[in-house]
């Protein structure tokens, strides 16, 4: 049994942030859970996939955020409880059905989580997602703490039942891929069957519906205010004159920093969990006892900003700051000491931070930036077609995947970078701006999520571009999670259909369209030149299974290479391909035979044949 | 209760994160507070795996830099890279078994020289533990077992306000029963390499 699914209330468990939100929805009696994956979003709806299994509710992999949140959306208008989990930059894809759901709302409760990623440890940007929630005007709780997060959960779903809206549930990654000690709660057994009841003029907003809807929204909205001013989860701990308003992971470091720097009778911290809309009528009255506050929050003034109006309103004179030159910064995200200075030099008192060794004389010590398994078939990919466009002029849009990885020397194989599937899309305007030749990559998954549509237009459009899309079987970057591209059968699941990604092209009617597999390299790189010679829209799809899904499936055939005595040392092999695999030992190139899988890619590539199968390995 | 600060740092795939989560699973068992922060988004792609461990009376996950009691490397220039963790005060354990990034291979920077980098870290730190982890994983039973080698030589320095038994305990009852014998002499070899040191 999955262990999330213990039925043993009062039981200790130490779960990763992400456990703690799948068990908290899981308690709460989701019915139906539905996701894209991203990090660090991840980790949750893996974990409720595999209980899904064992368990009564739905879940689905959907093919991007959009259709996820509509899956939750229809499920909550039928009367169950749904839950939609997302990265933050998901949510700028279901934006479009987010906005007016807000007007809608849910009969059921619902749930939608981002996972916002100060710092951007995997992530592109490090848009603050406290911001939709003021956006579309719908309630937003976030968590301080891994135990607080499956509590939170489980009140952020009745919190949707009161108010018909659904909710936004933000983290952190430092939230998300924390791990702490978490009781477990007793389990509510779903309501797995809805229905559906017809109500138009609530549920279809055609302008003279939607118009008596955003009246609703707002009425519901200061509801929610009311709500959060009485909120278990906006709270004030400690007393003394100097404030502290804080939320998510900074409020344990303003408590630590209290604790350290002897403040605790001296200054009393604000905590906001509840934190769209503000409790105004309980933050008002928080800066009437102080004489001065701070705001400690990662990311953008959203709590400032209001704070200060709220001053304002109430003609309080006392000094309100956060993000400033000399306190905290809007870029990445907080440590402990980080805090402890701010509120120190805040509050004029003394504290000594502790004293980082002196590195001037460490010597620069290799960067180990992540780099494509051994035996990855993206890296012959990209191999291939960097030597069939050899003498083109190239612009290579890239996309989001493991394959980004490309972009790094020596491969080099990526120019242009936004977000999911823009790598379609932005070729047709590099097509009609530029006489370069456009070469593309993109994932089988990201096609789906995304990449269609952008080739779509290259056709209708008939741009000059060819769009490479990168079939390794699976959303290998985030997981191994599956996509309407993968064999369910491989998983031991039943009861879902396979899109085949050649007859998506070929239905679309795109003229040229070439199968590769990457392995086999100079047979690739001849079919990679005809279709990079043709003019109009081509496709290339490079079909060869992930490795480290291969691994996970125990289906890889792990036949290790190594280096003979033939070898010339050119060192074609290392330079060019840059593969984990090889390692330099007395300026000689060797093969790691625990590393290397055998793709035999070097071996092809090698002038001198001198890469051979490593015989008797075991 | 006092707070003891712990940073692990390895390179993806040595198996970090299941040395925290004994420790953590251990800590459990002793009634100890715990939180823990790791950070593995592209961990299975060779990049850096850092995990932070606070033991005790605190609210964060996460260490800052000079705030460590004791730092573990699983790998000696990741040991070296992560030394602004630590303080004058700090205990280092580090394997000594080089391994190099591809970064190196391609001729994009130069590994660092392993009896310079043991100098350096003992004249920053409090002392430094340093041995070859890997030779003893393998004479426990499995190469893979590095993680446990260096779980032992943290557990003797006894900084840690855990028991050896607890963390053999947290081994057999929270980790593969097929590995659990080669674990546990890990964790033995590892306890008596520090001893020596
Ligand atoms: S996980 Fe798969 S796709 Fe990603 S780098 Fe490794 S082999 Fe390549």
């Amino acid at each position: 049994m999955h262990k999330l699914l213990t039925n043993q209330p009062g039981e200790k468990m130490l779960l990763l942030g992400n456990e703690a939100i799948a068990r908290g929805a899981f308690e709460a009696g989701v019915a139906v859970a539905s996701t894209y994956p991203g990090t660090p979003s991840s980790e949750i709806s893996l974990n409720l996939f595999q209980m899904s299994h064992e368990s009564d509710f739905y879940f689905e992999y959907s093919t991007n955020e959009k259709v996820s949140l509509e899956v939750a959306a229809a499920a909550a208008n039928s009367g169950v409880r749904s839950f939609c989990m997302m990265k933050h930059v998901g949510m700028n894809v279901a934006a479009d059905a987010f906005m007016t759901l807000a007007y809608l709302g849910v009969k059921g409760g619902m749930v939608i989580l981002s996972a916002d990623d100060p710092f951007m440890f995997s992530s592109q940007n490090e848009q603050d997602n406290r911001y939709y929630g003021k956006f579309a005007g719908l309630p937003l709780v976030e968590p301080s703490s891994v135990a607080e997060a499956k509590e939170m959960v489980k009140y952020a779903f009745e919190l949707s039942e009161k108010l018909q809206e659904p909710v936004i549930f933000r983290t952190t990654t430092r939230i998300n891929h924390s791990n702490g000690i978490v009781e477990l709660g007793p389990i509510t057994p779903p309501q797995t069957q809805g229905y559906f009841k017809k109500d138009p003029m609530n549920l279809v907003p055609v302008p003279a519906v939607a118009r008596n809807l955003h009246v609703k929204l707002l009425k519901n909205l200061k509801l929610a205010e009311e709500i959060a001013a009485q909120s278990e989860y906006n709270f004030i701990d400690g007393d003394g004159e100097l404030g502290i308003i804080c939320n998510g992971v900074s409020y344990g470091y303003a408590k630590d920093a209290l604790k350290e720097l002897k403040l605790e009778n001296k200054a009393k911290i604000l905590r906001i969990g509840f934190s769209n809309p503000l409790p105004a009528s309980l933050i008002k009255d928080f800066l009437k006892g102080c004489t001065k506050v701070l705001i400690i929050e990662e990311g953008e003034p959203f709590m400032e900003e209001a704070v200060k109006s709220f001053a304002f309103e109430e003609k309080l004179g006392l000094t309100i700051k956060g993000k400033d030159e000399t306190l905290f910064s809007r870029l990445y995200e907080f440590d402990p000491v980080m805090v402890t200075k701010n509120i120190a030099s805040f509050l004029d008192v003394a504290y000594t931070p502790p004293e980082v060794p002196d590195l001037s004389d460490v010597p620069e010590i290799p960067q180990r930036p992540p780099n494509l398994c051994a035996g990855c078939s993206h890296r012959a990919t990209f191999y291939i077609v960097k030597q069939a466009a050899k003498g083109m002029d190239t612009i290579y849009p890239t996309d989001i995947g493991c394959y980004t990885l490309g972009f790094l020397p020596p491969l080099s194989m990526g120019d242009f970078l936004v977000c999911m599937g823009a790598s379609a899309g932005a070729s047709c305007g590099f097509s009609a701006a530029t006489d370069q030749k456009v070469i593309a990559f993109i994932g089988d998954s990201t096609f789906f999520h995304s990449g269609i549509a952008g080739l779509v237009n290259a056709v209708f459009n008939n741009h000059n571009l060819t769009l490479v899309i990168l079939d390794n079987g699976t959303t290998a970057m985030t997981g191994h999670q599956p996509n309407p591209g993968v064999e369910m059968e491989k998983l031991g699941l039943e009861g879902y259909n396979r899109i085949s990604i050649k007859a998506v092209v070929e239905a679309l009617g795109v003229p040229k369209i070439t199968v590769i597999k990457p392995f086999k390299v100079r047979k690739s790189i001849k079919a990679v030149k005809e279709a990079l010679d043709f003019k109009g829209v081509s496709v290339i799809i490079s079909e060869e299974i992930c490795t480290l899904y291969a691994k996970g499936l125990k289906t890889l055939k792990v036949r290790p290479f190594h280096i003979t005595d033939k070898c010339k040392n050119h060192k074609n092999c290392i330079n060019e391909l840059a593969c984990p695999a090889f390692i330099l030992e007395n300026d000689r190139v060797r093969i790691d035979p625990d590393l290397c899988v055998g793709c035999a890619v070097c071996a092809q590539i090698c002038p001198e044949n001198a890469i051979l199968p490593l015989k008797n390995h075991e | 209760m006092d707070v003891t600060r712990l940073i692990i740092v390895a390179v993806g795939g040595q198996g970090n994160l299941l040395s925290s989560r004994v420790l953590g699973e251990a800590a459990l068992l002793a009634g100890i507070p715990v939180r823990m922060s790791e950070i593995h988004g592209m961990a299975q792609r060779g990049g850096v795996v850092e995990s932070a461990i606070v033991f005790g009376d605190a609210e964060s996950s996460i260490i800052s830099d000079g705030c460590a009691d004791v730092l573990v490397g699983f790998e000696p220039s990741e040991t070296l890279r992560a030394v602004n963790k630590c303080s004058k005060d700090t205990v280092v354990i580090t394997n000594m078994t080089p391994l190099p990034p591809f970064t190196v291979a391609i001729g994009r920077g130069v590994y660092p020289d392993l009896d310079q980098l043991q100098t350096l870290v003992k004249q920053k730190t409090a002392r430094l533990i340093a041995f070859d982890a890997a030779a003893l994983a393998k004479e426990a039973g499995n190469v893979l077992s590095v993680n446990m080698v260096l779980l032992g030589a943290l557990i003797q320095t006894g900084i840690l306000p855990l028991t050896a038994e607890q963390i053999k305990e947290a081994i057999r009852t929270k980790t593969k029963k097929a590995f659990v014998e080669t674990n546990i002499k890990a964790v033995d070899l590892g306890i008596a390499a520090a001893a020596q040191s």
